[in-house]
């Protein structure tokens, strides 16, 4: 994020954000924007079944949508985090190649969002708070996924999550691409990881319409254009915090990564847990109702008198 | 996603021609003649594009639309740059229609019941959302809430706006916590699906309707269809994600034309709102007049 800005200048909250990022010790330059996308995408990278792993207790994963199929790309369970019991939503890509056929890459079919759906509402029915994880780079592209209304599905998830009085916490563990990543993320708290994206559309997709062309210098190119990093989410006021993560990244000590992804969840849980459920789904609505307000102006205009 | 999609979609509205060919049918007819059957292909039922001027004019009563947050604008947030930067986009979307961004809000009436409306300007980058689309329809829901009043958005729009970045994903999220506040004051919401609505407004406020119909032929789905083709490496059935097979997969609620669509609009409105002690009261044809009382904006 730091080249190739076009003279976009770094405000307030990214300062804060370049402390976090160089407080590392060997701390050289942070990482470049493509840069991030390619640790956000690195095969050893923790998952969500890790951290689930390597953050709570006896996890009871629940499959299925109830409708047509159990899609592998979302996993979907109630475990113990610390002394509480919680509902856990988590994009799960793979690392062998037959588990990675098998979860789809991490993009999820229209049975993923409507299992996502299905333990928000048990979550909600019984006062547990929920745990979402984003690893994805975005929808299906299929004709399955468009006959059984993928559309519809994340839409849903949109409603739903907005209505919990349950708190709700997501974090971006790797990428989060585009509408698969939201129908997880309309949560109380939005945490990142300090080299997960999230974006729109991938750098390939962006450089593919607005450059029309591929090849790496285009997407680098397109994934600086993006801000898609954590210090550009959070400038943007569209996070809440970056989750810091070991020198190097994540992948190269997912313990340590794990016990840091885990600490910040506790601390916002505790909190959250303390709010009455209507005020939890207010200060969830005023928080996403104020997102890119503050880059708002005005411009005279005719007004559309085509009816007279 | 954002940007308009050379190769989906059908044809742009009628030409300045005094002629007219139909892409469906391949006939010619007069511009006038078409343009009279509500741009809609005398021959074959073909449904051209419509601005949003012709939009208005066709939904809603005379006389009695009044737009509002017009000067709503957004800047540069990102300081995008692909080919052009963003702000010379905007710049010249602004200059060819008049307006600030891709979706004019209002209240009016359609068969003299007040109605918040919100219509999506494709011409405008692609009727793309970003921060602009995303607030003015939030504030609309709220609006409407406050006033007890329906909803009708007409979308036409290829996704969020790549050129605002998150910031334009998360619009997805604003619009829908607004439909969530405003469904649970048990207000009707219709959301009328147009050529082409596709990406992340497709996946938010465009399915969230109480009940979601759509023109003939409109182009309905979140991935593109070239995308898709890539992917699926099969030959993709000609209507895919046309109305007609989102219909066939009990996605929508119905297929209305749109000579039909102003008073079947009212009339869910009239049922939905009045359910009872209305029997024959409520508009029977599109010339309606306002034979209704206890009315007021």
């Amino acid at each position: 994020m730091k080249g190739n800005s076009n003279g976009h200048k770094a405000r307030g909250a990214k300062s804060r954000a370049i402390d976090i990022a160089t407080a590392q010790p060997p701390g050289p330059e942070p990482p470049s924007a493509i840069e991030r996308v390619r640790l956000a995408r690195h095969p050893s990278r923790p998952q969500t079944l890790d951290y689930i792993d390597l953050l709570m207790r006896d996890f009871i994963e629940i499959h299925g949508d109830r409708r047509f199929a159990d899609d592998a790309a979302i996993v979907a369970g109630l475990a113990y985090f610390g002394r509480r019991a919680v509902a856990v939503v988590g994009h799960q890509r793979g690392r062998s190649t037959t588990e990675r056929i098998k979860r789809n890459f991490g993009k999820p079919l229209p049975e993923g969002y409507r299992k996502a759906a299905r333990v928000y509402e048990l979550a909600e029915r019984f006062g547990l708070p929920i745990i979402t994880l984003i690893d994805t780079q975005g929808g299906e592209s299929g004709v399955g996924a468009e006959e059984r209304g993928q559309i519809e599905a994340i839409a849903r998830n949109l409603d739903l999550m907005a209505r919990l009085t349950v708190p709700t916490v997501a974090c971006v563990i790797g990428e989060g691409g585009s509408g698969g990543a939201l129908a997880l993320g309309v949560a109380n708290v939005v945490l990142m990881q300090e080299n997960a994206c999230y974006s729109v559309i991938t750098p390939e997709g962006c450089a593919a319409i607005l450059w029309r062309a591929g090849g790496e210098e285009n997407v680098a190119a397109a994934a600086a254009a993006l801000k898609l990093s954590a210090p550009d989410l959070l400038e943007l006021g569209l996070i809440d915090e970056i989750v810091p993560e070991p020198a190097g990244g994540a992948h190269t000590a997912p313990a340590e990564a794990a016990h840091l992804v885990g600490a910040a969840l506790a601390r916002h849980l505790e909190r959250l847990v303390k709010l009455k459920p209507g005020e939890l789904r207010k200060a969830r609505e005023r928080k996403f109702a104020a997102m890119g307000s503050r880059y708002l102006t005005r411009v005279s205009a005719e007004s559309d008198r085509s009816i007279d | 996603m954002a940007e308009r999609e050379p190769t989906t979609g059908a044809a742009p509205a009628p030409s300045d021609d005094i002629w007219t060919k139909c892409p469906s049918c391949k006939e010619m007819a007069f511009r006038k003649e078409v343009e009279r059957n509500l741009n809609v292909c005398p021959k074959c039922g073909y449904h051209f594009r419509v601005t949003v001027a012709q939009r208005l004019s066709l939904g809603v009563d005379r006389g009695t639309w009044r737009e509002l947050m017009a000067e709503m604008a957004i800047g540069d947030p990102l300081g995008f740059v692909d080919s052009k930067p963003y702000p010379a986009r905007l710049e010249q979307a602004r200059a060819s229609s008049g307006r600030n961004d891709a979706v004019v809000v209002g209240i009016g009436k359609i068969e003299n019941q007040p109605v918040a409306i919100g219509v999506m300007d494709f011409e405008f980058m692609g009727g793309s959302m970003g921060v602009v689309v995303g607030e003015k329809l939030a504030r609309l829901f709220d609006i409407a809430r406050e006033r007890k009043i329906p909803v009708i958005v007409f979308v036409a729009s290829g996704g969020a706006r790549m050129q605002e970045g998150a910031l334009s994903l998360m619009q997805m999220a604003k619009v829908s916590a607004a439909i969530a506040r405003f469904r649970d004051a048990r207000l009707p919401y219709i959301s009328v699906l147009c050529d082409p609505t596709t990406g992340g407004v497709a996946a938010s406020f465009a399915m969230l309707g109480d009940l979601n119909i759509s023109e003939p032929g409109a182009l309905i789905g979140f991935a593109g269809r070239r995308v898709t083709e890539q992917t699926s490496n099969q030959q993709l059935p000609d209507d895919f994600q046309r109305a007609e097979f989102l219909l066939a997969h009990g996605m929508i609620d119905a297929i209305v034309p749109r000579h039909q669509m102003r008073f079947t609009l009212a009339r869910i409105l009239t049922m939905l709102t009045r359910p009872r002690g209305n029997r024959g009261a409520g508009p029977v044809a599109s010339k309606g007049k306002g034979k209704r009382s206890g009315e007021v904006s």
